[in-house]
């Protein structure tokens, strides 16, 4: 038992000097697509946070409608989309542009809601607080209400980031070379599917890992930290 | 500048099929204190939050300073302001909440001086100077640095009335001030409230306390279903109730 565990262990290094360099490189670019499809998601989805939270009928419908069909449509079928259902007009993406584009447009549905959520729990006095001094409704926004729901914000959207550095893994399916179709493409020239899936797994849990635990951590220091003031 | 500081014609609002003031006028001089007093539910707060147009009136005018407040108008006709110009107008009023609202993610002295700085583009350090003031006036100097959360109700209360008063406003207005505090803090928000009304402060009040309000106000406006039943001098209204209805609140208020 303990020598089939070394065996098994041993073709990692025999195989290293070959596999390792190409799996740097493919984690990087995870990191990438996940670092600019979440910016892109963020950005979007704080716009749509606040069409949807709109007095005007037809931005409130429009971001609705987007939030509703991003979150109801399959990230893969809009990556499939966006590199190869926009050739026909002359539109090509490259495939990590594709990818990025793709999964932030998707993930905006559900930060949307994130943002939402938390602007909504904010108390209305502290807007109309903020209102009574004199500040326009976009100040109230950026100094007052921003400022308070980013904390009640915070853990939902480090779990997003999680979600999206796992998601990034579909964009194999439109290859971009990042870390899951790399770790195929090496499974098929050595013939070792079962180690080098369990490595992009094992990789995958050590880059979200911590993340989960800062989030963990933030949680309880907000439980402590804060007791909520009267209409705070 | 003469005429009257604030001038509320033919008030009306309604939410949804509820109307909740049905016609109310009332005129504030410059320096003068008005109390509005009445039974829950009757529009006494309603009343109050259309002056700043926290609420918008379903119909009627408020003037201050002699200057249309919340719309414009235009060949006879009125349209609502846009949000520029009501921040523009309101940074004029000062209210105090029943709630205070406070906003947790600053500091006693930085919910003062945020609002002089983003709206009137005072600098940083003007704006802590006429914080520490206004802290100073409201006897809340030791709590500058202090987070909402750390301080009692009706310090915090104090602190919102600082907020207010760094608008440097033409006209307060308190939204029943101190029913939210526990009793034992009540009086350390009246005595400020008391304080700024003896510096000759225009200000509208909406409150439970009778006795402070007869203290401090010179006219008093008794708010019953929408309409003003009786108003009048304090020592008239609440020493000699004429309406059936006004007595009956007075006793109501006494026995409790």
């Amino acid at each position: 038992m303990i020598e089939d565990l070394k065996g098994f262990l041993s073709v990692y290094a025999e195989n290293w000097h070959d596999w390792g360099p190409q799996i740097y490189e493919a984690i990087w670019v995870t990191i990438q697509l996940t670092i600019a499809s979440f910016s892109l998601a963020v950005v979007l989805g704080l716009l749509l946070a606040v069409g949807k939270l709109s007095n005007i009928g037809l931005v409130r419908g429009f971001c609705t409608a987007y939030i509703e069909i991003a979150r109801g449509v399959p990230a893969l079928a809009v990556l499939f989309l966006l590199y190869f259902g926009l050739v026909p007009l002359g539109i090509v993406f490259d495939a990590f542009t594709a990818g990025a584009i793709g999964l932030g447009m998707s993930a905006a549905g559900y930060i949307a809601e994130v943002f939402r959520a938390g602007i909504q729990a904010i108390h209305k006095g502290q807007r109309e607080a903020a209102l009574a001094v004199g500040m326009t409704p976009m100040m109230t926004f950026r100094h007052i209400i921003l400022p308070q729901a980013i904390r009640i914000i915070l853990p939902p959207m480090l779990n997003m980031v999680i979600l999206l550095l796992k998601d990034t893994s579909i964009c194999s399916l439109i290859s971009t070379d990042e870390l899951m179709l790399r770790a195929k493409d090496l499974a098929m020239m050595s013939f070792l599917p079962m180690h080098l899936f369990l490595l992009a797994g094992a990789i995958y849990f050590c880059l979200s890992w911590p993340l989960s635990l800062i989030t963990r951590k933030i949680e309880n220091l907000m439980q402590r930290g804060r007791r909520q003031t009267f209409g705070g | 500048m003469t005429g009257p500081l604030l001038q509320v014609e033919e008030l009306h609002k309604s939410f949804g099929d509820l109307e909740v003031l049905k016609g109310v006028d009332m005129t504030l001089d410059r320096g003068h204190k008005t109390a509005i007093i009445g039974p829950s539910g009757c529009g006494k707060s309603t009343m109050l939050r259309c002056i700043n147009y926290m609420e918008r009136p379903t119909q009627g005018h408020i003037h201050l300073d002699g200057e249309l407040f919340g719309e414009t108008q235009s060949d006879g006709a009125y349209k609502p302001m846009n949000e520029k110009g009501l921040a523009r107008q309101r940074a004029h009023v000062g209210m105090v909440f029943q709630g205070f609202y406070l906003w947790p993610h600053l500091c006693a002295r930085d919910n003062i001086g945020i609002g002089p700085m983003k709206v009137r583009g005072i600098s940083k350090a003007q704006a802590n100077e006429l914080a520490d003031a206004m802290l100073e006036k409201v006897h809340m100097s030791h709590k500058a640095n202090e987070f909402p959360e750390r301080l009692s109700g009706g310090q915090q209360q104090r602190v919102a009335i600082a907020r207010a008063l760094a608008q440097q406003p033409k006209l307060m207005l308190f939204d029943e001030p101190t029913s939210a505090l526990d009793p034992e803090l009540i009086g350390e928000v009246l005595n400020v409230i008391q304080e700024l009304a003896e510096e000759g402060r225009s200000m509208v009040l909406v409150t439970h306390e009778i006795r402070f309000a007869r203290e401090v106000a010179d006219h008093v406006i008794f708010l019953h279903d929408g309409v003003i039943v009786e108003e009048g001098p304090p020592k008239q209204v609440i020493d000699n109730p004429q309406h059936e209805r006004l007595r009956a609140f007075l006793r109501q208020i006494v026995e409790h």
